[in-house]
């Protein structure tokens, strides 16, 4: 195996040989055949880890690829075969009329999505600096929409949202600002804005929790030495919140940014892409392709399109997150 | 108390009452922040005790709870509450039992390659899961694992295990390893090491990940969605998403498995405070 071969040349790497610095350093050949046998063993831990992952997300990416090149249907189950296409099936997609609706839906959705949940999420972990009784319990308490699975929430929003018997309208109502029920989930001007908002609640929290982690790692004594020159509330924050946190700041939008482009249990429990593919973005369209209209080829065309988007940001993300870690 | 403590080392010239009520007042403040934000959740609980079939008028209060809506909901989705269970506690095993080697490898033995694999598990968290989903379900049909346990088990394992290999390997760098050394000094092999002394050393770590891992395979909508086709093996969340997905009459029912499907969320919440934090940044910034 290349495995092997390819230990055995590495036998004299620092770090490794602390442990055996006591033992008998006459015998060198005995030596290294046991630095071998302990590299196999060090990489036995590795391998599991290594299959699965190739497994489960080194196939997947690799076969997106092939399928996308392929008129892959569900005859293709009966007869197995696919044939090539070459880029037909990214001709086919990208070039109907739904997928400029979707790319800008998700657009729309992950911009609008990342905004809310950052803005409110900083505010709170600003306002949850302070001390005051209670802090720990509240602020832990609060993260418990981030928690439940994501399609309890979808059920619930969409009860709370509905037009007729909806909280919200009721809310609303009670108060006489409206008369007659808002159609918040079945209008095709309103969904996209109900299935943002509801998804900003569900980021909050995690937002908090990063943002709020990063503000305490800041030191007390620059905001002493700020005050003494002057510096404070809004100055503070600019001058001295808004720089330090920024490592954190933007590992938080490009992991929300990220994570957002593949939403898709929200939007499929809250409206289902409705209505009118109103809220359809590139996600719950790939998903629709493929296992709605079993165009697996067609949908794993418009996956790779989001693959390639999503690694435009982990490029980002990494980049920041070095930036972070050196910091 | 720590407030009194710390909070006049920062105001000097306040007086301790002072500085008190003030702080009291932003109690106040962020109970009604955290009024708003958790009021789908009482939305949810308040609408799961509602008697049957007047669910047009929902009270703001359940005056008078009524527990027909959880009967229906453990009749009709207690099946796939117990799938859920199943599938959540085989990935939390899986996950463990592949994450955990792994995270002690790139903690200690400074593998060549371990860069690439530490690489790949952050791109693996990038890939969206209809990519996955679209590639194993062509698979799956083709190995017979559609519609099975095993199958639900080992695909949302996908999100707990580099989950958990990130979480275990930042608590792995904080231990001493002059403790393994000790062991391995006194005759101890490389899987006796592992086994009786950091896996017991390791035990918070691999409890915040295992519940974690626990969550991510109970939350799972999308390889529910798209690998099973029957009823023969169906999660809850899935079972949820058909009741919502046909014309809803009954929402207390609804509710009531929405809240029965929470419970590892708050049981989460309440019970394990301490790991829960290890969780929630270990995973994204380390």
């Amino acid at each position: 195996m290349s495995l092997t071969t390819d230990l055995s040349r590495s036998t004299t790497r620092p770090g490794t040989n602390k442990s055996r610095a006591g033992t008998g350093a006459t015998q060198a050949p005995r030596r290294r055949t046991r630095q071998r046998r302990e590299r196999i063993f060090q990489w036995l831990f590795l391998v599991p880890a290594v299959v699965y992952m190739a497994l489960f997300f080194g196939y997947p990416v690799v076969k997106n690829v092939v399928m996308s090149f392929q008129d892959y249907t569900t005859a293709t189950f009966f007869t197995g075969e696919a044939p090539w296409v070459g880029f037909a099936n990214y001709v086919t997609v990208l070039s109907s009329s739904l997928f400029s609706t979707s790319l800008l839906n998700t657009v729309l959705f992950t911009a609008g999505s990342i905004l809310g949940q950052f803005v409110i999420g900083l505010a709170l972990a600003i306002f949850f600096q302070r001390k005051f009784p209670l802090n720990g319990i509240l602020r832990s308490l609060l993260l418990l929409p981030w928690l439940l699975p994501l399609i309890v929430s979808s059920a619930v929003w969409r009860w709370i949202l509905d037009k007729d018997s909806g909280a919200l309208n009721r809310f609303l109502g009670d108060l006489g600002l409206i008369h007659t029920g808002i159609p918040w989930l079945t209008s095709t001007s309103l969904a996209l804005i109900a299935v943002v908002g509801v998804n900003i609640w569900i980021g909050i929290p995690f937002n908090l929790t990063i943002l709020y982690g990063g503000l305490q790692e800041i030191p007390d004594e620059l905001y002493e030495a700020g005050s003494l020159d002057g510096a404070t509330g809004w100055k503070a924050f600019r001058h001295i919140t808004w720089p330090m946190l920024r490592p954190v700041v933007s590992v938080v939008l490009v992991l929300g940014v990220v994570y957002t482009l593949k939403v898709l249990d929200i939007i499929l429990g809250l409206t289902n892409g409705g209505p009118a593919n109103s809220t359809q973005t590139i996600a719950t369209q790939s998903y629709d392709l493929s296992f709605h209209e079993f165009k697996f080829g067609e949908g794993a065309a418009l996956g790779n399109v989001l693959v390639i988007i999503s690694l435009v940001f982990a490029v980002l993300y990494l980049r920041a997150s070095r930036r972070a870690v050196d910091e | 108390m720590a407030t009194q403590l710390t909070a006049p080392t920062r105001r000097r010239n306040t007086s301790t009452a002072v500085t008190n009520r003030r702080n009291w007042g932003y109690t106040a403040l962020a109970i009604f922040f955290l009024a708003i934000m958790l009021f789908p959740v009482y939305w949810m609980v308040n609408a799961s005790l509602q008697p049957n079939g007047t669910t047009l008028e929902t009270s703001w209060i359940p005056l008078k709870p009524d527990f027909t809506g959880y009967a229906t909901a453990i009749s009709e989705q207690g099946g796939n509450l117990g799938t859920s269970l199943i599938i959540s506690l085989g990935s939390v095993v899986l996950s463990l039992a592949i994450a955990a080697p792994a995270a002690y490898a790139l903690a200690y033995f400074k593998v060549r390659g371990a860069g690439v694999v530490l690489f790949a598990i952050l791109i693996s968290q990038m890939i969206p899961g209809i990519v996955v989903a679209n590639a194993l379900y062509t698979a799956y049909n083709d190995l017979g694992l559609l519609n099975s346990i095993p199958g639900l088990i080992l695909a949302d394992s996908a999100h707990g295990i580099p989950f958990a290999i990130l979480i275990i390997r930042a608590f792995m760098n904080g231990m001493p390893s002059s403790v393994i050394e000790a062991a391995r000094v006194d005759g101890a092999g490389h899987v006796r090491a592992f086994w009786s002394i950091v896996i017991p050393l390791s035990r918070n770590s691999l409890i915040t990940a295992g519940l974690f891992t626990f969550l991510f395979a109970w939350s799972d909508f999308l390889f529910a969605l798209t690998l099973t086709t029957t009823e023969a093996v169906r999660p809850v969340t899935l079972g949820i998403f058909q009741y919502i997905g046909a014309y809803v009459n009954d929402w207390s029912s609804v509710m009531a498995t929405a809240v029965l499907a929470s419970i590892p969320a708050i049981v989460l919440l309440v019970a394990a405070q301490k790991y829960i934090a290890a969780g929630t940044t270990g995973g994204a910034v380390k």
